[in-house]
């Protein structure tokens, strides 16, 4: 894995009102690699990936994916970046609730004009895929937790995005769902040679990642690039 | 046990008599398990070896504890060294997490960066658990997951530590 | 808030539970807020609205009391001139479409009666003029009216106990004579004729107007009362979790809404208040209307004060039946049940069943029972729009797939829960269905009671009439010579009789019209051929009357007027075919120039004047009276039309228009305040999907498909019952149905654009919220 990475952000700032959220923040992310960015609670971590994802423009600094310069593009640019190269999962409340689970999962495929059929054909491969073949039909609401969580990841990984950016995944779940979840996902970005950005505040979960960066009152740590270059 | 790198901690704050050095770990870090005088002797007498700390004036009397001990400069080299590095990860490590934490609060170090450095090393460790996992039968999951959890309970208590410290550093400082 | 409490409750704790609820309409901050704003606005309207509608029938009594009391009109023998009697000659004239109440006075001694609004009667060459009149003569347009008032001086106004509104025009003015046997006689002013009742047609058409423009308002509170119910079962949820029991959830919920509904009383007490102070300027129909007379009655102010909370409460209590407020749940999570259409067509089967029996024919005078009758049947029919409308709904919805992303998302969240936004709607299919209905009966009474007059206004525009006229002439050469006149010709009017031939049937004699005039005047009556001055001529209308043709012809003497002189037929009179008149009248007529008639034989009564205006000139008719006004104050003149209806239709059918639009607008707003919060409630995942990178048009599509589907179901729905009720109701008073397509597609169209109106304006809203900042709010 080497060249230039897929997605960096360098020397981000962001306020929000008096509140400081990311004190120039700086991260690197190379194609199909899996990181976790962690950190106590208020440090800036969803902020940060918030600007990697080109959901939010930072005040200052830059945000190149594959060498494009994000905080540039327009914001009909930005939405369709994150429509066709990006996958998301949050902690809840992202499906919607009215769409069957299949649909929600086509939805991303819909929105670039594939056909109905074609979209929903494809996302039912996902569902065999994930294990998941008889909530189909299912709304989100009448699904447990941790089958909604695993249809948000085939939703995210249905357009074969080039990376997929995860906010705390698993923090509405239990130990075992949490841990299908996370296998699933990185199984299956691992498949299609999707980088993850992983925001998590436990250990376990980051220990599906290959490494982590810290975030502390909005500046960024890479700890083992330090002890490396300490030796 | 790091009893020798804790004796040259608590040095750092100024020479001791050894028993003095003894009654304090006890009360601190023994745990209703006092340290034997032989141990403190035996540990004294290495450091002195070393050249990790120096005599610093005799009582009159008999004995190793009547003795003044003073850190060297290569002892306090040694005790920065020490606190900086990560405890390789294995269960049961509290205690010297424990002491640790402690040591940095009495020298007045951040206890957050103790925190990353022990946290990247632990999540080296959970990720060959974890990746275990992925290619192993249910056996190999139950032992991981064990070590697992309890891996991530050093961290989450390390965590907490960490957070509470500089509270009231903060607090203190204000 | 401890649960143990069950034991002893009384009314103390329930009081306690009512006003906890209330705290909480008031609580939650800004949204907490604004939802009971929106509330306590939307019932505001629609009892602002309750109360304009229950003081309508003030209103048109306060008016009616007014003119009964100075009514003039006296029938039968006139009662002989003493110190008390007053002698009133009317004089009503118009003035650029305006009607214009005119009245002369000639008091017979000194305790006659004065008018009601006048402090004393106005003497010879004095004139008392109502507010707007003086408005009138103040401003430029005065010079066109002024001559009508001969010159009088204006020295006051009329009260508002003598006007029937603020807006009428009217005049009293002192004259020093007046011919008794043209003017009334009498000793008070005022009579206690009823005025007349309402025909059948037209009392059905008033009871169903009050339906119509009734029941959306009181649809309309309905919705507006479930505004933020949504937040409102999250927070009883809660409140369950925390140890409250079922009645103390209920009696929560009743007392937050019941603080939205009280804010709504005030509220709409202060817009009616507003409403009341605007109607003097509204002049709808020629009717306009004091502020003072804007009066609801008392009781029915009492029945909103105490109905409408009471309906509030009522409703939300309802609606919390229906979700399983069970601690842990709020969420439908099961598939809503399927809707059974069953019991939905109760009410209009009612309805149906009442009308039905009616439809042979309705009773001459509406009696009460039959009144009510229809008017239950019509509303019965109408709810039954109502209620059906929801199964209607998810019947069409549930089928429905694919299609672009913003139509699926559309249609997914009606297929889950279609009952808020047909709520919204049962307003709109109210309104319309009943527009409908209404303007079908309208069609129908418009073309039962539009009379063709036979007039013929291509030949002459207007038909004068004065009195005592000293010749010929006068008046059509004063009226040659006013600007914007094209053509004048007079006649002096009057009747030959003749002793019936030998032979005929009876011993009546026969009579024919005599009109005496030069050769163009003559020429209107028929067919001259040549005329020269000295000509006399007899005009037969076919089919000829024998007697007459005998009796009248040329060389017989006939006797002028009832006991007239004699005068004898000259010889060589022609005889000629008779023509229609300008006013349509078609008749045998004696035609004589001015020199062919003895002096003594020439008719004195009356004039008549046929007048051509110019068409491009609009202020030439009023010259018109004016000129005739100052030749003879009590001359009237009349236009000529080809058909005339009888006048109560066309103001009543723009009032309902108004209403019409009015109503649809208000749903509109309402379905704008529903349409916000919903998207305000889905602000999470609003976001969300902004941030997953779904486009704008794609969720903006889906607010419009959200609103047009159910409008349109509901439009379509309210056409079939509007066309159904019209159709029974036409039956009902037995009169020939056809249906007026026109309207239907325009009351449709105003319902489809108050959906485009709606999703426009909620788009901003929709922006606001997908701004992709909003995932930060955890």
């Amino acid at each position: 894995m080497t060249g230039q990475p897929l997605l960096e952000g360098d020397g981000l700032h962001k306020a929000f009102g008096p509140t400081k959220a990311l004190d120039g923040a700086s991260i690197a992310i190379r194609a199909g690699e899996i990181v976790a960015i962690m950190g106590p609670s208020g440090s800036g971590k969803s902020t940060l990936l918030h600007c990697l994802a080109g959901i939010v423009r930072p005040d200052s600094g830059h945000v190149r994916y594959q060498g494009a310069e994000i905080s540039a593009m327009t914001d009909g640019e930005r939405s369709a970046l994150r429509r066709t190269q990006f996958g998301f999962v949050f902690q809840f409340g992202q499906l919607v609730p009215e769409l069957t689970c299949l649909e929600n999962i086509a939805l991303p495929l819909r929105m670039e004009g594939v056909r109905r059929r074609e979209a929903e054909a494809r996302a039912a491969e996902w569902l065999d895929r994930l294990d998941l073949a008889d909530v189909g039909r299912k709304r989100p609401g009448e699904v447990s937790g941790g089958q909604g969580q695993r249809v948000a990841v085939a939703r995210a990984l249905v357009t074969r995005p080039r990376a997929v950016f995860a906010d705390e995944p698993t923090g509405a779940l239990d130990s075992l769902n949490g841990e299908r979840v996370m296998r699933l996902l990185t199984e299956a970005a691992r498949e299609t040679g999707a980088a993850v950005v992983l925001v998590t505040h436990e250990a376990r979960v980051a220990g599906y990642s290959d490494r982590e960066i810290v975030v502390r009152d909005g500046r960024t740590r890479d700890i083992a690039r330090e002890m490396e270059e300490a030796l | 046990m790091s009893i020798g790198q804790t004796f040259l901690g608590l040095l750092e704050s100024g020479p001791r008599h050894g028993y003095d050095l003894k009654k304090t770990y006890d009360d601190r870090f023994g745990h209703a398990r006092p340290l034997h005088y032989g141990q403190v002797y035996a540990t004294l007498s290495r450091l002195l070896k070393d050249g990790l700390v120096e005599l610093d004036g005799v009582e009159p009397g008999e004995g190793p504890e009547r003795k003044r001990y003073a850190v060297t400069s290569a002892g306090v080299s040694d005790v920065e060294s020490w606190l900086a590095s990560a405890e390789k990860p294995e269960p049961y490590l509290q205690n010297t997490l424990y002491t640790k934490v402690i040591l940095a609060l009495l020298t007045g170090r951040s206890a957050t960066d103790l925190l990353d450095v022990q946290r990247a090393e632990h999540l080296r460790l959970m990720r060959e658990l974890t990746r275990r996992k992925a290619g192993g039968d249910l056996a190999d999951n139950l032992i991981c997951d064990h070590a697992l959890f309890h891996l991530e309970a050093d961290l989450r208590w390390l965590e907490l530590t960490a957070d509470r410290l500089d509270d009231l550093r903060r607090q203190v400082r204000a | 808030m401890s649960v143990g409490q069950g034991r002893g409750r009384g009314g103390a704790s329930a009081s306690r539970d009512v006003l906890l609820g209330m705290r909480f309409a008031f609580a939650g901050g800004r949204d907490g807020w604004t939802r009971t704003v929106l509330t306590a606005v939307g019932v505001g309207i629609g009892v602002a609205l309750l109360l304009l509608a229950a003081a309508v029938p003030g209103a048109l009594q306060a008016r009616q009391e007014r003119t009964d009391a100075r009514s003039d009109l006296r029938l039968g023998e006139q009662i002989p001139a003493a110190a008390d009697t007053m002698l009133v000659g009317q004089v009503d004239t118009s003035f650029r479409q305006t009607s214009v109440r005119g009245r002369l006075l000639h008091p017979e001694g000194p305790r006659a009666p004065i008018p009601p609004g006048l402090t004393a009667v106005p003497r010879p060459g004095e004139v008392v003029v109502s507010p707007a009149l003086k408005d009138l003569l103040d401003s430029p347009d005065g010079r066109l009216f002024a001559p009508r008032l001969g010159g009088a001086r204006v020295t006051g106004t009329i009260r508002q106990e003598g006007l029937s509104g603020p807006g009428e025009l009217a005049f009293y003015r002192g004259v020093d004579a007046l011919p008794a046997d043209e003017a009334t006689r009498l000793r008070t002013f005022g009579d206690d004729f009823s005025s007349e009742g309402l025909g059948t047609l037209l009392s059905v058409l008033v009871v169903i107007i009050i339906v119509v423009l009734l029941l959306p308002i009181a649809v309309f509170l309905g919705a507006a009362v479930r505004f933020g119910s949504e937040s409102r079962d999250r927070r009883m949820a809660a409140l369950r979790l925390i140890g409250a029991d079922r009645r103390m959830t209920r009696l929560m919920a009743a007392g937050e809404t019941m603080a939205g509904a009280c804010l709504g009383l005030l509220v709409g007490g202060v817009l009616f208040l507003v409403g009341r102070q605007v109607a003097p300027m509204l002049s709808l129909w020629d009717i306009s209307v004091y502020a003072s007379d804007v009066r609801p009655s008392l009781p029915l102010v009492a029945v909103i004060v105490l109905a409408v909370p009471a309906m509030s409460v009522a409703v939300s209590v309802i609606a919390l039946r229906g979700v399983a407020i069970e601690p842990l749940g709020v969420t439908r999570r099961a598939t809503p049940p399927r809707r059974r259409l069953w019991w939905r067509l109760i009410l209009p089967g009612i309805g149906l069943a009442l009308l039905v029996p009616l439809v042979g024919g309705l009773p001459e005078t509406m009696g009460g029972v039959a009144q009510y009758q229809v008017a239950a049947g019509a509303v019965l029919l109408l709810i039954g729009a109502v209620t059906v409308l929801p199964w209607v709904i998810e019947l069409v919805v549930r089928p429905l797939r694919g299609g672009p992303v913003g139509w699926q998302l559309a249609v997914r969240r009606l297929q889950l829960d279609s009952a808020m936004s047909a709520r919204l709607v049962n307003g709109i299919a109210v309104a319309v269905a009943g527009a409908i209905a209404l303007q079908m009966l309208f069609a129908a009474a418009q073309k039962e009671s539009t009379v063709q007059t036979r007039q013929d206004p291509s030949r002459a525009q207007a038909q004068i009439r004065t009195h005592d006229p000293a010749s010929a002439g006068p008046i059509a050469a004063r009226l040659r010579a006013t600007p914007g006149v094209t053509r004048a010709t007079e006649t002096l009017v009057g009747g030959v009789s003749a002793e019936p031939p030998a032979g005929a049937a009876g011993r009546d004699p026969v009579f024919a019209v005599l009109q005496v005039g030069d050769c163009a005047a003559l020429a209107e009556y028929a067919d001259l051929g040549s005329c020269a001055g000295g000509d006399v001529f007899i005009a037969r209308a076919t089919p000829v009357d024998p007697a007459a043709q005998e009796a009248i012809r040329p060389g017989a003497t006939v006797t002028v007027g009832e006991d007239g002189p004699r005068w004898k037929v000259p010889g060589d009179a022609r005889q000629v075919p008779a023509r229609k008149d300008p006013s349509g009248v078609y008749q045998d007529v004696v035609l004589a120039t001015p020199g062919a008639v003895d002096a003594d034989a020439v008719p004195r009564s009356i004039a008549n004047t046929f007048v051509s205006v110019d068409p491009g000139d609009p202020d030439a008719m009023d010259r018109v009276r004016n000129v005739v006004a100052q030749l003879d104050p009590l001359g009237t003149v009349a236009t000529l039309a080809a058909s005339a209806t009888v006048g109560r239709f066309d103001g009543i059918r723009r009032g309902l228009y108004v209403g019409v639009m009015v109503t649809l607008l208000l749903i509109g707003a309402s379905m704008l305040v529903g349409t916000v919060e919903q998207l305000r409630d889905r602000r999470r995942l609003l976001a969300m999907l902004v941030a997953v990178g779904t486009r704008r048009s794609a969720l903006s599509w889906s607010v419009l498909w959200q609103t047009f589907i159910p409008v349109m179901i509901g439009l379509v729905l309210a056409v079939v019952f509007g066309l159904g009720l019209g159709v029974a109701l036409l039956r009902m008073v037995s009169v020939p149905v056809s249906i007026d397509w026109a309207t239907v597609a325009i009351s449709a169209g105003i319902g489809a654009a108050v959906v485009l109106l709606v999703t426009a304006l909620s788009l901003p809203t929709l922006w606001r919220l997908t701004r992709p900042e909003g995932l930060r709010m955890e």
